[in-house]
């Protein structure tokens, strides 16, 4: 199988999981699944992260660092607002 | 570290986003979800960080600790009524982020060609277009959505003249680019000035949609965020950034879905079509006519006092009003009393999806009160009175009896079966779909006419009395 193929194959197959998991998210919880789909979405930064690394030019180093900063606060901005809503969702005893 | 264990620990990674998403499936395990999502992240940026090809951490510690800082600044201040500006920031940012990490790859070609790791082919030209143009228009569209939802763009539906053809055609000239990236594989002039095209394309495809629509915009972008960041993973040959990034992609699809259903529009409808406001419809004065029956804290008080089941319908007026704290008094005093209060929530009601339920759960109202319409619906009739707070459009029997209505066969609550009604407004005004609501002049309704918060403040203040 050639390379495309299979990076492909992984994107439908995910998709599917994508589509199966989310279908039974119930609509109480919709916003906290957009905001920590936010976050998920800020995987990015691994992207970002190789670019900065690797400092290959000072303008690819200069795009990732950028990258950096902005997938960072998807990450960290998206997970810990997704806790803070979640935690007043908990059943309160 | 060989690729083999990076691509093993990006599995588990992927492993713990999808059992994270699973676990927002009950409030119960929905926190434990999220940490394991948070985990996965954390595992995937630890794997990505002793990858051999990095030879510097300033810029990315750097990076991290200015991004985590704004992250977390944010996460902790936003008011939940602000929640759906944040979640379209975090869409733009991402946006964003996938059209400078492919615009980066570019820079990087000869490099990543000389390592091996990609081959300088048409489908790596095409991944790069791809990154850039839905991460262009996420992040530009974001923007503009975030303005509506601040009030500082206009958030009516703004047309101007030929506005499909403008963009029909910028999309072509996009493409053009594309041809001229896959032709020059190695040049970054292309894929800016395609950028830049996708950027005008991506204000001019949220500019015309107007407020009430914006929970599908919002999905849309959520989406387009996620799929930005899969198309990068094919262009850096990652494949959490693929798995990921189709996560969020297939998520905000469905979530897109769900709000078109539940207003019975496609989403072609909502994102180019034009919402007919049909001129022959009855006036205002037709339907409203001497019937609207204005109403008091006092009299709701009463029947307040007297209700065994009570439904409250909250919609984008409750957030605007910010009574959702004032609405857990009024809860609390009912429970108190014996009564059994639910609230009925619109899929579409307020600017994102589930934003109602949100304001409502930071008020402490216990989740299992929050009803679905499915699920609230055939009870209506045992209800004894309900309180809309702030809702119109998705109220309005017009929806079930009137087939040439704009709003046709969207789905509604059926809030007109209880047996009594009070409608908290300021006025009679229309809502988005700009139709007279014959709700408000129906022998069972009572309008309660002010400021949602005021309002209920009124009603506790009179149960209070009542109640001794």
């Amino acid at each position: 199988m050639d390379s495309f193929a299979m990076v492909f194959t992984i994107f439908v197959l995910a998709a599917f999981i994508g589509f199966e998991v989310i279908a039974k998210v119930p609509p109480t919880l919709h916003t906290p699944l957009m905001s920590g789909s936010n976050a998920i979405s800020g995987i990015i930064l691994i992207g970002a992260i190789l670019s900065a690394g690797a400092q290959h030019t000072w303008l690819s180093a200069g795009l990732g660092f950028i990258a950096v900063v902005l997938a960072t606060i998807n990450v960290v901005g998206g997970f810990m607002v997704t806790n803070r809503m979640l935690e007043m969702f908990k059943r309160k005893d | 570290m060989s690729s083999g264990l990076v691509n093993i620990a990006y599995l588990i990674a992927a492993s713990l986003f999808i059992f994270g998403l699973k676990g927002l499936s009950h409030p119960r395990t929905a926190v434990r979800g999220n940490q394991l999502g948070a985990l996965g992240m954390l595992l995937a940026i630890v794997i990505t960080l002793v990858d051999q090809s990095i030879i510097g951490y300033e810029i990315i510690i750097a990076g991290v600790v200015i991004g985590g800082a704004i992250g977390a600044i944010l996460a902790v201040r936003i008011q939940m009524t602000a929640m759906p500006e944040l979640v379209a920031l975090f869409n733009g940012f991402g946006g964003l982020a996938s059209i400078l990490v492919a615009g980066a790859a570019l820079l990087e070609v000869p490099y990543l060609v000389g390592s091996g790791s990609v081959a300088l082919n048409a489908q790596f030209s095409l991944s790069i277009f791809a990154s850039g143009l839905i991460g262009a228009v996420t992040f530009w569209g974001s923007l503009v959505a975030f303005g509506k939802l601040q009030g500082k763009v206009n958030d009516g539906a703004v047309r101007y003249p030929a506005d499909q053809l403008v963009k029909i055609l910028l999309a072509i000239i996009a493409l053009v680019f594309a041809y001229l990236m896959v032709i020059y594989p190695d040049s970054a002039t292309p894929y800016w000035l395609m950028v830049a095209v996708a950027s005008v394309l991506g204000i001019l495809f949220v500019i015309p949609i107007g407020g009430a629509d914006m929970p599908v915009v919002v999905a849309l972008l959520n989406s387009f965020s996620g799929l930005a960041a899969a198309a990068t993973g094919f262009v850096l040959f990652n494949t959490v950034l693929i798995v990921a990034g189709t996560l969020v992609g297939a998520s905000g699809i469905i979530l897109t879905i769900i709000m078109c259903k539940a207003m019975n529009r496609s989403l072609t409808n909502v994102l180019f079509g034009t919402f007919t406001v049909t001129e022959g419809g009855p006036s205002a004065d037709e339907v409203y006519g001497g019937k609207v029956k204005s109403t008091s804290a006092e009299e709701v008080a009463m029947l307040l006092e007297g209700a065994k089941r009570v439904c409250v319908v909250p919609g984008y007026g409750m957030a605007v009003a910010q009574a959702q704290h004032a609405v857990r008094e009024l809860f609390d005093l009912l429970e108190g009393n014996g009564t059994v209060v639910e609230f009925g929530v619109h899929p579409v009601a307020g600017r994102m999806p589930g934003h109602m339920n949100v304001l409502l759960a930071e008020a402490d109202i216990p989740y299992e009160r929050l009803k679905d319409m499915d699920e609230i619906n055939p009870n209506f009739k045992q209800i004894d009175v309900t309180i809309i707070i702030g809702a119109n459009d998705v109220v309005n029997p017009v929806a079930r009896t009137d087939p040439d209505s704009p709003i046709a066969g969207m789905p509604i609550l059926d809030v007109d079966y209880s047996k009594t009604v009070v409608v908290i407004k300021r006025s009679l005004s229309p809502g988005f779909a700009g139709i007279p609501n014959p709700l408000f002049a129906a022998d069972n309704a009572l309008m309660f006419f002010g400021d949602g918060k005021k309002a209920v403040e009124d009603m506790v203040k009179s149960l209070k009395d009542e109640l001794g």
